[in-house]
């Protein structure tokens, strides 16, 4: 425990940081564009507490951050709740998703519980485009509360995006050092071992999915301010389901730092593609960076520099 | 009132539906059932052939069926490329569940944004001179040719394949493999070299498949995601590589999904394959006709 405190004092930094250069007022894109990277940061992070940690591949991020974003819209459409409340209600409604996931893996396992998760998001999606009170399939505009706390709005979102990501990665990071990450990742390996060893599977497993699913409820809350108008199709494009796979194997799943420099590279890499050239062009070149990853360098850029190193 | 025309057309619709399904379900069959390769990038290249189709016909006018099986070799090439790929990188590691699926699902993305890349998101269709026509079986009960001609080359593709499994050498060897690596290189036969073979016809099959759908439907590039479900449930009620049982499953998915469509709503067809798939995980995880 002898790391909490510098670790602490390092996030509370970054937050400071965060909010420095929220004053400083440069290109407001670039506000723009930071959160979309710090919401990756978030969505990679918990993406991995399952999958890196734990070995169960959800191709479901969508369900979950679109769920977070959803019950944000119904709490604003109906009291206009304040922010901290659409975020706390965002990530325990997906959190609670997560929890019934964790259930799953008791009958799913491997390839079946990435489909079943892939389904999942697909049935929500058809759900909510039913559903006339969120705006159906047409979409839902969402009206920004007047007069943020400092600076406008999108620096704003962009101060408590910094905080989000400070936070998921610290939970992540204690996860990984404590019993809790060498116990899934002892399932990961061999889950009928673990099991005999006596490690509780079962509890890891709910544990890491409802963790997993509250993040990614936390960080699809804020979107429907971002963004201003909601949609099915964006909040449950598939982008998210493909950066949250591709990012931590990118970066590194075997480690807390390994989704955050997949998310700052990629997402990095995909705010200048879309500027240039085009956003699906930008979907493509992640498609063919994952790929070649997965392929090439299956440890990500974490393995490279062990292996530069240990020579 | 209950109306039993609208029930019989139902189940006229599904078994027919149930027939392509089997086709659209084959090469996930011998891949994932038969080899246990969990390959989900297949629905992708279902869509890939559905665009070859799309493309031929709307550029020659060649019916898409056709061009479905003349592409077949093309395919074959393509298939035994991403397995080599996928042995090379992850079977020979051991190291196959969590990246390979990654890997495959990368393929599928790539495959989906080349495609929205060069057509768009607009929904493509075919033309050819049995769509749009139909017979009437009496009794207020039609068939609709674009549906009938899949069934049927749905139940073909389902024969061939199982003759072609029990009947011929390479067949043999593919069943042999799925049983006993170990045992088939013993016997002088190399696994590595059956596995791409019955990987590049899983991916043939997706050709035909492709065809078929299109025929029968509109198609964008995004409707692979609507089959993944679909070809799991099938091939896991079937009984995991039983080719038998897949034509079996297919139909059964198919008449419960046109039933749900027709007294549910169609936005519920989707979720039929999903249950489909958790309760035969649940209660019967060998399948229908599981070894």
């Amino acid at each position: 425990m002898a790391r909490t405190l510098p670790t602490l004092l390092i996030g509370l930094l970054v937050v400071a940081a965060g909010i420095v250069l929220a004053q400083l007022r440069v290109n407001p894109y670039l506000y723009f564009a930071g959160y979309v990277i710090l919401q990756y940061v978030v969505i990679a992070t918990a993406w991995n507490i399952l999958g890196g940690y734990g070995g169960y591949v959800n191709f479901g991020t969508p369900a979950f951050f679109a769920l977070g974003a959803y019950t944000a819209v119904v709490l604003i459409q109906w009291i206009r709740a304040p922010l901290p409340v659409l975020l706390l209600a965002g990530g325990l409604v997906s959190a609670l998703l997560g929890l019934g996931i964790g259930y799953l893996t008791l009958r799913l396992r491997g390839v079946f519980f990435s489909i079943a998760t892939l389904a999942l998001s697909i049935v929500l999606q058809t759900m909510i485009m039913n559903w006339d009170y969120v705006g159906g399939s047409r979409g839902l505009s969402v009206l920004r509360p007047s007069g943020p706390p400092f600076g406008n709005y999108v620096v704003f979102l962009f101060t408590v995006m910094v905080a989000l990501a400070v936070g998921a990665v610290t939970v992540a990071r204690f996860i990984e050092r404590s019993w809790i990450g060498r116990g899934l990742s002892a399932l990961r390996d061999n889950e009928e071992a673990a099991e005999c060893m006596g490690v509780p599977t079962l509890r890891l497993k709910l544990f890491a999915t409802t963790v997993s699913g509250f993040l990614l409820g936390v960080a699809g809350a804020p979107f429907p301010y971002y963004v201003t108008f909601v949609e099915p199709n964006s909040a449950f494009a598939i982008d998210y389901a493909v950066n949250a796979l591709a990012m931590p194997m990118i970066g590194g799943t075997t480690s807390w730092i390994g989704p955050v420099i997949g998310a700052v590279l990629l997402g990095s890499a995909q705010q200048l593609a879309t500027v240039t050239i085009s956003s699906e062009m930008n979907l493509f070149i992640v498609g063919v960076v994952l790929v070649a990853f997965v392929v090439l360098a299956p440890e990500g850029i974490l393995g490279l520099v062990r292996r530069l190193r240990g020579r | 009132m209950f109306s039993w025309d609208l029930l019989a057309n139902a189940v006229v619709a599904g078994l027919l539906l149930g027939g392509f399904y089997a086709a659209v379900s084959l090469g996930i069959s011998l891949i994932f059932g038969l080899l246990d390769i969990a390959n989900i990038a297949q629905p992708a290249f279902v869509i890939l052939g559905a665009y070859g189709a799309y493309v031929m016909n709307s550029a020659y006018g060649l019916d898409p069926i056709l061009t479905g099986v003349l592409f077949t070799p093309l395919f074959y090439l393509v298939g035994a490329a991403v397995y080599r790929i996928y042995y090379a990188a992850f079977e020979r590691r051991g190291d196959e569940a969590l990246r390979g699926l990654v890997f495959f699902f990368g393929v599928l993305f790539i495959i989906e944004v080349s495609l929205s890349l060069k057509f768009g998101v607009d929904y493509r269709l075919v033309q050819a001179g049995y769509i749009g026509k139909s017979i009437d079986l009496g009794g207020g009960v039609g068939v609709a040719f674009r549906y009938l001609v899949p069934c049927v080359v749905g139940v073909m593709m389902t024969t061939a394949l199982y003759l072609f499994l029990g009947r011929t050498f390479y067949g043999r060897a593919i069943m042999a493999v799925s049983q006993d690596q170990g045992a088939l290189r013993l016997m002088g036969a190399d696994p590595v070299q059956i596995k791409t073979i019955a990987f590049g016809i899983g991916i043939a099959a997706a050709s035909v498949a492709g065809a078929l759908l299109i025929s029968i439907a509109p198609v964008i590039p995004s409707t692979d995601r609507d089959y993944i479900g679909r070809m799991f449930a099938i091939t896991v009620l079937g009984g995991m590589g039983s080719i038998g049982g897949t034509l079996v499953a297919a139909v059964i998915l198919g008449v419960v999904e046109s039933l749900m469509s027709t007294f549910f709503g169609p936005s519920w067809s989707l979720a039929v394959s999903f249950g489909i798939l958790l309760a035969a995980l649940a209660v019967r995880p060998a399948g229908l006709f599981g070894r």
